[in-house]
């Protein structure tokens, strides 16, 4: 009997798609390229958390700073070693624990500012949101490396918990104003409007009604931030105001290398550990977008 | 749009006002002054430190400094530079037109090549062409500008000796050499800076060009002048251009703080004395006019960017005109 067979699909059978972040997964899934970027990615968080294990050498081990230094890449240093003898490919794999964890946090930092910055405005509307809105398009115009800049030196010599704090608040503005635009037709909505009627409190609506249409524009425009911010520290580092010694990120590599006419593997390894990690989160957030689009961000 | 010009305006004020309360509100709150850092080293007797700090006005209550500060302000006036000689506001006006020449250029040529590039891609869209330029661009647009910087300078410096490494001019020759060597001279130093400033920005116009004119090419419009037997180059320059331009110039605005971020790396890693060296020099001395001074500008050069934008695009829009 049809009846006793077992109901593989549940009482929901999604096959053909049902939920939008199915197919919108399913999008990703065939979408070659950003397929390529979460799996280069992904390598790098494992290289990242396993740093010990993939290291060939100690990231801080000077074996001779007079006869082992400046040398070309061969087979036992692939990358070559540093003007201090240091491997530079175990320098790169431990570097990433740095660039990647200070950018991801800082972006987490600014989703959430931001988020809630930019609901609030978009909710209450009227003057106050206004007013808010001012205040952002002022921290827009400042260009945001004169920001970190001045922060970084007028606060000499910051911690990584700093660092992390400062890409963080300096990073919400545009997030903000994509929060408040996307809640301010969210509010419109009639399911918004049902919900009032029913005496939902206004917590309730923005949390269970509003934020969640905010969700994948505010996904792809984090995952654009994280290749933005690994970027923005690395250069903060090379010019001597991000992460300093003994923490070294990838940016710290690209500055021991300054010397290029001594050697230039140093500076090139750490720029291409950056354009790789770049690209992919590009790649990835290309595909995203493509992927969240017609659904989900509202009609330009 | 006299009403729009005006809104605009005054938007644009109250934008700068609000950038300079906080680089105000900044530059106080940071730990120690102008005479605790670079000093503190040297013994300097205390008292005479006070002295100091009270013929600058520093040891007034800070909501007091805010209003003096707005005051000289609104008169144009920054204050006396506390790291070199003169007002705060020559240091800038030494700077600005460097910055402005090294951003001019840069998005002129990053528009123009973008342009091109984009609109060459869309034209032959899925072709081999516009898949491999497509590619490149996407790599270029993830090149971090400082590290592209120090790359260029490498090879076309260092390794091959094509282009100067630093400065605006020669130093010890610029003076004297003939109007077009001095030309020739200052196109040489700017060379390097403008290109990665220029490199960068072209790829992601590129892209963004691309996919604009892959929006207008399917549309009616574009059928009938095909219809009319007008020649594809024609159809995609006259009409396909034309409309595909608009979102490309509403970039242009939105493009500027990222491009002046940009110029701030670039100008360090080739010594540019423009707006970035000078902030960055200024920081570190805690000269706070300076520092104040080259924020309020870096806001003005955005602010005033991106009213230039919106003409621009009245101007190609007749829609905008029209409301």
């Amino acid at each position: 009997m049809a009846s006793s067979a077992p109901d593989r699909g549940g009482a929901f059978d999604r096959a053909g798609g049902a939920s939008p972040w199915r197919s919108a997964l399913a999008t990703l899934a065939r979408d070659r390229s950003a397929m390529a970027g979460l799996a280069i990615l992904a390598a790098l968080a494992v290289i990242a958390l396993a740093a010990p294990y993939v290291a060939p050498y100690d990231p801080r081990a000077q074996p001779d700073i007079v006869t082992l230094k400046y040398l070309p890449p061969t087979l036992a240093h692939p990358f070559g070693t540093d003007q201090l003898s240091r491997d530079v490919l175990s320098r790169i794999i431990f570097g990433s624990r740095v660039s990647l964890s200070v950018a991801f946090l800082g972006v987490a930092v600014a989703v959430t500012v931001g988020t809630g910055y930019g609901a609030i405005a978009g909710y209450l509307g009227g003057k106050l949101d206004g007013f808010m809105m001012r205040v952002v398009d002022a921290l827009l115009s400042i260009p945001r490396v004169l920001l970190l800049i001045a922060v970084a030196t007028l606060w000499n010599g910051l911690e990584l918990a700093g660092l992390v704090l400062l890409l963080g608040l300096t990073g919400w503005f545009g997030v903000s104003r994509l929060v408040r635009t996307l809640v301010l037709s969210a509010r419109e909505d009639e399911f918004v409007t049902a919900a009032r009627a029913l005496g939902a409190t206004h917590t309730r609506i923005l949390i269970h009604h509003i934020l969640p249409q905010v969700v994948s524009p505010v996904l792809v425009a984090a995952t654009l931030a994280i290749g933005n911010v690994i970027v923005m520290e690395a250069g903060l580092t090379f010019l001597g105001m991000g992460v300093r010694p003994p923490n070294a990120s990838w940016g710290s590599i690209v500055y021991d290398g300054r010397d290029v006419a001594a050697a230039w593997w140093i500076s090139i390894s750490g720029g291409a550990a950056l354009v790789i990690t770049v690209l992919a989160v590009n790649l990835l957030a290309d595909g995203l977008r493509e992927a969240l689009n017609a659904r989900q961000l509202p009609a330009r | 749009m006299r009403r729009f010009l005006a809104r605009r305006l005054a938007h644009g004020a109250a934008v700068i006002f609000i950038a300079a309360s906080l680089s105000f509100l900044l530059v106080h709150l940071a730990p120690g002054d102008p005479f605790s850092t670079t000093l503190d080293s040297v013994s300097i007797n205390p008292s005479v430190k006070a002295a100091w700090r009270a013929a600058y006005g520093l040891d007034r209550p800070l909501l007091e400094q805010y209003f003096r500060f707005l005051g000289q302000l609104a008169r144009g006036n920054l204050g006396p530079s506390l790291l070199q000689p003169g007002p705060a506001s020559t240091a800038l006006a030494d700077a600005v037109p460097n910055t402005l020449l090294l951003m001019g250029t840069a998005l002129v040529l990053s528009f123009v090549i973008g342009i091109g590039v984009g609109s060459w891609q869309a034209a032959r869209a899925g072709s081999r062409g516009d898949r491999a330029a497509g590619n490149v661009s996407l790599v270029v647009a993830s090149l971090p500008e400082f590290w592209l910087a120090a790359v260029l300078l490498l090879v076309f410096a260092y390794r091959f000796r094509v282009f100067p490494a630093a400065g605006v001019v020669d130093l010890v020759m610029h003076d004297s050499l003939s109007p077009a060597g001095r030309l020739l001279d200052r196109l040489r130093h700017l060379a390097l800076p403008a290109l990665t400033l220029s490199l960068l920005g072209s790829a992601s116009i590129a892209r963004y060009q691309r996919a604009a004119l892959l929006d207008v090419l399917p549309q009616d419009f574009i059928r009938t002048a095909r219809a009319k037997g007008v020649t594809d180059r024609l159809v995609l320059w006259r009409h396909a251009l034309r409309n595909a331009l608009v979102p490309t110039i509403v970039l242009l605005g939105l493009s500027l703080p990222t491009l002046l971020g940009g110029a701030v790396f670039v100008e360090q890693v080739f010594s540019w004395p423009g707006l970035g060296r000078l902030a960055a020099a200024a920081f570190h001395a805690r000269d706070y006019q300076v520092v104040i001074g080259a924020t309020i500008m870096g806001a003005v050069l955005v602010v005033v960017g991106g009213i230039l934008a919106d003409l621009l695009h009245a101007a190609v829009d007749p829609r905008v005109r029209a409301q």
